[in-house]
């Protein structure tokens, strides 16, 4: 495997022995001594066009658990402020000899055009390419899930998800949707009519408009951030309406399932989309997701770089 | 005095005949014929009245690294067409009987095919106020198609008196259908694909909103109406229902429209991205049946040619557009004459007669016969070739069909009597007298 | 292919190591055994068996060094295997790594460094069921099993009941 720009470039099992190796890594570091020598001599570069300081810190974090020397590039490419190119930027990256390239943009696609243009030779990671995939995110959310209901899980037949908020423009929903999917997992996303992409009933989950109707039936609620300034495209009214329906408060809380958790992607708007006694409840596995995510970003270069190196089906190289 | 005569050439009834030209005019049309010029046997070819295409970006002034009035022309010609009209989206706009002026002069000065342009409809293209349509009409140029293509005339009551104030000279409002406050930030189709791709839909209701309210304009103004690059088979269906109404709307479609689906985003090329966006199957069998049977009129290459910067980067940040004087032929014929959809009469009304027509362009879409203009495309109706961007003789290479195989190829194009294009390779010609 | 160690000899070879690091540790206190997985791992619990039943208890724990091996980039990436510190640690112990075959010395290396990541021992000795010779760096062993020069054209491979059905040591593709 080359490159990791999409849930879809996994097959369930590869996905399973990411978290796998996750676990693994978990064991080996768990001590004093939190560095591997595996990625010695290896160049990992951070490739930031979005501001995003905790993705960026965790790659940053297992990229040197492994002994891989990292640089960070904040970018400026968006159309407002026009920077230097993606290509162009790429090209210096080659020029410096960069093994992996993790690359955050806010394009959909950029990822997938970095990997496959013929501009760089690096094994690209995608950390978020605009409102399509957030494949890592996925992945430490599934490590997440796994911990609390099976640690060693080939599938999560059985387990029934619920993803709340922003569906539409969330990368972090559609990742999640593919990977609890293939891993077998019955998938609801909840959201106003107005945040449900079209052609849902194509994308293989139940969907609902209404937060209360099975809350009790879901042993994970995973809540998306909502932006408030959707509210000025007539996503909805207004935050406080938004809350009311689609917010997890404390009454929902209670609501739920005796093992059920609650999961965040992060940063949450503490009394929008999840109040913040939901947020520090028992039942909030956010701060895990946050250290799970250094260990899968390490299972994931390790999967990329610690090998020989992989011809990617899908390039031009 | 200059002659060329053109042996062997099958024409639309299936005959096989000569042609004869003397300066800018054809003088004789039949078997065995002489002549005392050039002569060049076209055996295996047929001839066709040079195309016209209605929809063209020739981008000067303003963008002169993407595309000149000559380049454009030298790509109009290998293309086979002998008229293209030039859209307003310039820099500055062509909204002033002086920018016409220029874009005509230049067409003139490259001397390869009449060059036409279409002024805009609202002064700088902002959809606010009236452009100078009467000065453009007036002008050199002569103007008698104004659209403010790439924009949508989105304020109704602006489009009201744009359709109103065109009836002074037979003028047409060529309206770019696409309702701004539906397609913020849109990237492509609003669709399944772009569902599952992250990027925003252009969603088919906001083209066909306009069309259904500009046909009940034009039908109450009693003026005429014409719509860009129809995309949808929304689109189709209300034309058609505009028509059988007895409105006075005639409508295009592209090349790519006629082949292309939104399938080829997925892997986010932005060789792919164009507005109207590639749409569904459904779509392209719905325009090809209407392009057919008479509800679309002509075939528009909408020919919109980008540097290599402006598509060697992320999906959202490349511009929209795809380069298509060159292959259009090849296009109409792999997907409508190979298909049994279309037969040779008809496309040469598509590309010839009738946009010839709707424009006024008096000596273009003219029948092969003695006494006409001697505006005359000829070619390999079964040639099979492999589509070269590096090959195109447009400044731009920005094609979706690069490494396609199409069949039909432009040969020669004879333009008001010279020989602009000689065995598909650009031929000196030029500085005819034009009328 | 050549049998080498049968189930018996085999049983006999690990008894003798057990004896032997009995002797050469007086005593067993603060002796640690680390398997190197995969059959490593089950040696070294069979070797903690019978060092509990003519001695005393001792811990045992297990190593996984895919991440400090040398030659990682001649392969895909290697799934990893389950690293287990023994109860009471491995600081100020004496380690005895066990492993099935030594041959170049490279995984022992690896296993040298997973160790020192993981605390500081009093000592670290090495234990293997065969020594097929050829080393490629000055790695010994302290307690062997049976020496059994090979060619390197030759594959030793290691059966053991726990996860092949079987104990056998077997030597395949030279001329025996």
């Amino acid at each position: 495997m080359k490159h990791l720009l999409s849930i879809n470039d996994l097959t369930a099992s590869e996905a399973i022995s990411i978290l796998d190796t996750a676990a693994q890594l978990e064991n080996l570091t768990s001590g004093t001594v939190k560095k591997l020598p595996t990625l010695r001599g290896r160049t990992v570069v951070n490739l930031f066009f979005e501001d995003s300081t905790r993705t960026r810190l965790s790659f940053d974090a297992a990229a040197k658990r492994l002994s891989a020397d990292v640089t960070n590039f904040a970018a400026k490419g968006s159309s407002v402020s026009k920077g230097e190119s993606l290509k162009d930027t790429a090209q210096t990256l080659q020029a410096m000899g960069a093994d992996a390239i993790v690359i955050r943009h806010s394009a959909s696609g950029a990822a997938k055009r970095l990997a496959e243009s013929g501009w760089v030779s690096s094994s690209i990671i995608n950390a978020g390419d605009g409102t399509h995939e957030h494949p890592t995110q996925a992945l430490l959310d599934a490590f997440t899930i796994r911990k609390h209901f099976g640690p060693t899980r080939t599938d999560f037949v059985g387990l029934k998800v619920a993803i709340v908020g922003d569906i539409v423009h969330s990368r972090v929903a559609r990742s999640n949707v593919l990977l609890l999917k293939k891993l077998g997992a019955d998938v609801t996303v909840i959201a106003p009519p107005t945040l449900i992409p079209y052609g849902i009933e194509n994308w293989g989950v139940a969907h609902s408009f209404n937060l209360d109707d099975e809350l009790e039936s879901f042993d994970v609620v995973m809540m998306l951030r909502v932006q408030l300034e959707r509210m000025n495209e007539a996503y909805f009214p207004n935050g406080r309406e938004y809350s009311r329906g689609y917010g997890l408060d404390e009454v929902r809380l209670g609501r739920l399932k005796q093992d059920a958790i609650v999961m965040h992607p992060g940063p949450m708007n503490r009394g929008l989309e999840i109040s913040a006694a939901s947020a520090d409840s028992v039942r909030s596995v956010v701060l895990e997701q946050v250290s799970n995510g250094v260990l899968v970003r390490m299972a994931v270069l390790y999967q990329l770089l610690a090998g020989a190196d992989q011809v990617s089906t899908g390039g031009l190289l | 005095m200059s002659e060329l005569l053109i042996k062997n050439v099958v024409i639309t009834d299936g005959s096989k005949v000569d042609i004869r030209i003397q300066d800018d005019r054809i003088i004789a049309v039949g078997p065995n014929l002489a002549g005392e010029g050039e002569t060049i046997d076209c055996s295996g070819l047929m001839a066709l009245p040079g195309f016209v295409d209605l929809h063209t970006h020739l981008r000067e002034p303003g963008k002169e690294n993407a595309e000149t009035v000559l380049t454009g022309s030298q790509s109009a010609v290998r293309g086979g067409y002998t008229a293209v009209s030039a859209m307003p989206n310039t820099n500055p706009v062509a909204d002033t009987a002086g920018v016409v002026e220029q874009v005509w002069r230049l067409g003139k000065s490259a001397g390869i095919c009449d060059v036409y342009p279409i002024g805009a409809v609202s002064a700088g293209l902002n959809g606010e106020h009236l452009a100078e349509i009467g000065a453009m009409a007036d002008s050199a140029a002569r103007v008698r198609i104004f659209s403010d293509d790439g924009k949508c005339v989105s304020d109704p009551l602006l489009m009201r008196r744009a359709l109103e104030y065109v009836k002074i000279f037979d003028g047409v409002i060529a309206q770019h259908a696409q309702e701004p406050r539906l397609t913020i930030n849109s990237q492509m189709n609003e669709g399944i694909v772009a569902s599952e791709l992250g990027l925003t839909g252009w969603p088919a209701i906001a083209e066909e909103s306009i069309i259904a309210r500009d046909i009940l304009l034009a039908e109450t103004v009693k003026s005429r109406l014409h719509i860009c690059h129809v995309s949808t088979k929304g689109s189709v269906e209300l034309i058609r229902w505009a028509k059988a109404k007895g409105i006075a709307v005639t409508a295009e479609v592209t090349p790519h429209h006629l082949i292309l689906t939104d399938e080829l985003a997925r892997g986010y090329d932005p060789i792919y991205k164009v507005n109207p966006p590639l749409r569904t199957s459904d779509d392209v069998i719905a325009l090809r049946a209407g392009l057919a049977d008479g509800t679309i009129d002509i075939v528009a290459t909408d020919h919109a040619p980008h540097p290599a910067e402006d598509k060697d980067c992320e999906w959202a940040s490349a511009a929209f557009g795809m380069v298509g004087l060159e292959t259009a032929f090849g296009v109409v014929v792999t997907t409508m004459i190979e298909t049994g959809l279309m037969d040779w009469d008809r496309l040469v009304q598509v590309m010839s007669i009738n946009p010839a027509q709707i424009a006024g362009y008096g000596d273009q879409g003219r029948s092969l016969t003695a006494g006409n203009i001697a505006n005359i495309t000829l070619v390999d109706p079964k040639r099979v070739w492999q589509v070269d961007r590096e090959s195109l003789v447009s400044r731009s290479s920005n094609t979706p069909f690069h490494g396609s195989t199409l069949t039909g190829a432009v040969v020669h194009t004879i333009y008001r009597g010279a020989l602009v294009l000689k065995d598909q390779k650009l031929n000196g010609g030029g500085n005819v007298s034009n009328g | 292919m050549s049998l080498v160690l049968d189930s018996g000899e085999i049983t006999r070879a690990l008894k003798r190591i057990s004896h032997e690091i009995v002797e050469h540790t007086h005593g067993t206190d603060s002796v640690v055994l680390m398997g190197i997985p995969t059959r490593g791992s089950f040696l070294a619990a069979r070797v903690a068996a019978i060092l509990a039943s003519i001695e005393s208890p001792v811990e045992h724990g297990y190593l996984d060094i895919t991440m400090h091996r040398d030659d990682l980039r001649l392969r895909p990436p290697r799934p990893l295997a389950e690293t287990v510190m023994p109860p009471s640690g491995i600081e100020g112990k004496h380690v005895v790594l066990v492993d099935d075959v030594l041959f170049s010395g490279r995984t022992i290396r690896a296993a040298l460094d997973a160790l020192g990541e993981l605390g500081r021992p009093q000592s670290v000795q090495l234990a293997v069921l065969v020594d097929r010779g050829h080393r490629e760096l000055p790695i010994r062993a302290d307690y062997v099993g049976k020496n059994i020069p090979t060619s390197t054209k030759e594959s030793v491979k290691v059966y053991l009941s726990e996860i092949d059905g079987r104990d056998s040591v077997e030597i395949t593709g030279g001329e025996r």
